[in-house]
């Protein structure tokens, strides 16, 4: 009967299919298998591609994880079922590095590719709204201190005016992304907590008390979580003109004919105030790479020298032509000598 | 349908008055069937005006994107740089650096332009991997070494985007991508017809790119391809064997009620959770690889199972039974019974609802995500054990990207989608029309 062979078949064709990865699995990749965070993936991805066209090696494979997710894959194991380079938008946590440790996981070695700004833009044409991080902090902390410095109240600001005089009457709405995202632990880090600590009461609260001031934001509706896309967020500021939204320098670089980048604490947003750290809210991007895994999986060292050439990391590099900010010479010195010498990550000094 | 029912028989005996008051009751139901009528054609109209919105702009975003800018160059494929040796080895001439070949042809076309400056923006009007479609021509027809050649070389995307009127020649240089001085070259270009819009056949040709213009959805077709191979090759069989165990064999009782629940249930579980059940089977336990069909196309089979195990078994339900007891009545066994005669007739309604849900199965991408196939391939898979991202993934990563020229090809991406499910469902209604006629 037709039918029953053509079962048979595909019953065949099945097992088969089934069979043979149980037997591959236990191979050889023949390519790199990247995983973390969303920032730094456009900029990963560039030098994977013209990794892979200018190499007779395979293009590397990444995997849009975040920041946590990644290092949580990265730090499972080693072996080939295990990624081998995993990138961040902050630094490896001590605690990241004692799992991966526990994971048979050792040597790490950690590739600073450059720096990535954090703007507060919103549509062209609109308001320009120059800002201090203090500001930012009294509009968007769950919590602020009362006006004579007795205690904690909900914050009460519903427009600009009310927090200086000289900003706009204009309702506080601020679209950002949502917690599991590397630009928001960012964001938290560089500008509500630099804006908290203006405030001696805060300051002196105990520990837990203190990071939880300092790092609540506002659940009344002033803050938006807006999700992970970026390009969403720039759009939804093209329609709501007098939102801020929160995202990374490239998206700005992007879109430089919709939006625009607030001044903080009177420093523009651009490429040469995030290069020479003017701009007070950037931070590094890491690639974390496993050095178990350097000589196992082909091409390992050649991909990193791609991504630390000057070609792509350097001044004038594909990397900056994304919205990279590239290190500077001393920083990319040392970077190299590292990954020679496959120096393992030291969060010490 | 007539309009107006047909009235109850005459009353017998009728009054004038009676006779009023049944005209005005049957008015009355007329009134309420023709506003249910216009209820229900509003309702319909609604329907088709969201679609109609959808479609305008998704096609309305996405027409462009099918055109990409070319610029006329005429590129010098001198021996001395591609080959100076004279070998015509492969290896040698696929070393060869024709992005800087372009750049020379670019110095020739500008040979005012000469401060460093000034190139690098002058080189940024030509796509960073027109290079590389140089370096493929060269090495198909080695013929074309030492001549000099016109070539039609991708543009960048900032320039297709203006040329597309994307980007708005007349706003203040700082709020647009591509300089004044940049302008003019391009306007330059233009009037000398130089400058051309063609048929983007790297969309289909090419793998992702994190160049726009470079870009296509090759490789995300041929995953989706793969992962719809196991996924058929598992779920019809799997579904079909099910599906006649339980209507033909099976006893009725507790057990296969629960089953049957469990299965009904299965068909309605978010799509999200059989990613997470494939994570922990296939990948933690059974040691398989990340971001591979074969794994996708798995996880996408227990998602499917259901679907095609309830389609399959209401087939089966709508033979008539005289088909099976006139085959046992003439001597067949049971087997034969469903097999000779039953099958045949249920094939069609069960191959309907495989391919529908086949069709869920190739817009899926949240299942996907947890088994890392939401990923960067630029390399076109060639079996089931590459790794591979899927066409609803691609959707998902061009729409995040930053450039702008992606979200053209977004909208694209998405109407090829549509197209493959649209191509999917008649086939599905094509079988169920055949299955009316016989059945």
């Amino acid at each position: 009967m037709a039918i029953l062979s053509a079962w048979a078949l595909a019953l065949a064709a099945t097992l088969t299919l089934l069979l043979m990865p149980a037997a591959q699995a236990q191979a050889t990749r023949d390519y790199i298998s990247i995983v973390g965070s969303s920032t730094v993936y456009p900029f990963s991805t560039v030098a994977a591609e013209r990794f892979g066209r200018g190499t007779d090696f395979p293009t590397p494979k990444i995997e849009s994880t975040g920041s946590g997710g990644g290092l949580k894959l990265f730090c499972s194991g080693v072996g080939i079922q295990h990624p081998d380079i995993t990138n961040s938008s902050r630094r490896i946590k001590q605690s990241e590095i004692d799992s991966c440790a526990k994971n048979g996981v050792n040597g790490i070695v950690e590739v600073k590719i450059g720096y990535d700004g954090i703007v507060l833009a919103n549509a062209k044409g609109a308001h320009r709204y120059q800002l201090t991080r203090q500001q930012v902090f009294l509009a968007l902390a769950r919590d602020i201190p009362d006006s004579d410095g007795a205690g904690l109240i909900p914050n009460p600001h519903k427009t600009w005016s009310d927090i200086a005089p000289n900003l706009p009457a204009i309702p506080i709405e601020v679209l950002g992304p949502p917690p599991t995202s590397g630009t928001r632990d960012a964001f938290v880090e560089l500008v509500m907590d630099a804006g908290c600590q203006s405030f001696p009461l805060i300051e002196n609260l105990a520990g837990n008390a203190r990071d939880a001031a300092c790092y609540t934001l506002r659940e009344d509706g002033a803050f938006i979580e807006a999700g992970e896309n970026d390009n969403l967020i720039v759009q939804k500021l093209e329609a709501n003109p007098t939102a801020l939204g929160i995202f990374g320098y490239s998206f700005l670089d992007q879109n430089q004919d919709k939006v625009q980048g607030s001044p903080i604490d009177g420093i523009e947003p651009n490429f040469d105030s995030i290069a020479d750290g003017s701009y007070p809210v950037s931070r590094p991007l890491f690639s974390y790479v496993k050095s178990m895994h350097m000589d196992e999986i082909p091409g390992m060292a050649e991909f990193l020298a791609e991504l630390t050439s000057e070609a792509a990391w350097g001044d004038f590099g594909y990397l900056s032509d994304r919205g990279l900010i590239p290190l500077p010479e001393s920083e990319r010195q040392a970077v190299l000598s590292a990954i020679k010498e496959r120096a393992h990550v030291n969060l010490a000094p | 349908m007539n309009r107006q029912r047909p009235g109850p028989p005459e009353p017998v005996a009728s009054s004038p008055a009676a006779r009023a008051e049944f005209g005005r009751r049957l008015a009355r139901r007329n009134r309420q069937e023709s506003r249910f009528r216009l209820a229900g054609l509003c309702a319909v109209l609604a329907g088709l005006a969201f679609l109609a919105f959808f479609f305008l702009t998704l096609i309305g975003n996405a027409y462009t994107a099918f055109a990409q800018t070319h610029i006329l160059l005429d590129v010098e494929l001198s021996a001395a740089a591609i080959d100076p040796e004279g070998t015509r080895n492969r290896q040698t001439l696929g070393r060869a650096d024709y992005q800087g070949l372009i750049r020379n042809a670019l110095r020739q076309q500008f040979p005012a332009v000469t401060r460093r400056g000034d190139l690098r923006q002058l080189f940024a009007l030509v796509s960073p991997g027109a290079g590389f479609d140089l370096r493929k021509q060269v090495l198909a027809n080695p013929g074309l070494i030492g001549q000099k050649q016109r070539f039609w070389l991708a543009a960048d995307d900032d320039v297709d985007m203006l040329i597309k009127g994307h980007m708005n020649r007349s706003a203040p240089e700082s709020q647009r991508r591509i300089n004044d001085r940049q302008l003019a070259w391009i306007e330059q270009l233009e009037a000398a017809g130089r400058i051309e819009r063609q048929f983007n056949h790297r969309f289909f040709i090419s793998g992702d790119s994190r160049d726009p213009e470079m870009s296509g959805i090759r490789s995300a077709v041929a995953g989706s391809f793969y992962m719809l191979l196991v996924t058929l090759a598992l779920s019809f069989p799997l579904g079909v064997a099910t599906a006649i165990y339980l209507e033909e064999f099976a006893p009725k009782n507790r057990w296969t009620d629960l089953v049957e629940v469990n299965i009904n249930n299965l068909a309605a579980v978010p799509s999200i959770v059989f990613g997470l059940l494939g994570l922990a089977l296939f990948i933690n336990l059974f040691g398989l690889p990340r971001s591979v069909p074969l794994v996708g196309g798995l996880v996408l089979t227990l998602m499917t199972l259901p679907v095609v195990i309830i389609a399959a078994r209401a087939a089966l339900t709508s033979v008539p039974p005289s088909i099976r007891e006139a085959a046992l009545g003439v001597g067949a066994s049971k087997m034969q019974a469903i097999f000779h005669h039953v099958m045949p007739l249920a094939l069609p309604g069960m191959l309907t609802g495989t391919i529908i849900g086949m069709a869920r199965a190739l817009g899926e991408s949240a299942p996907l995500l947890m088994i890392g196939m939401v990923a960067f391939i630029v390399d076109v898979p060639e079996s089931p054990l590459d790794p591979s991202a899927a066409l609803p993934v691609q959707i998902y990563l061009w729409a995040d990207s930053p450039e702008r020229a992606f979200v053209e090809r977004t909208s694209a991406a998405i109407l090829v989608l549509l197209a493959f499910l649209l191509v999917m469902n008649a086939g599905a209604i094509l079988l169920r029309k055949r299955y009316e006629k016989h059945g």
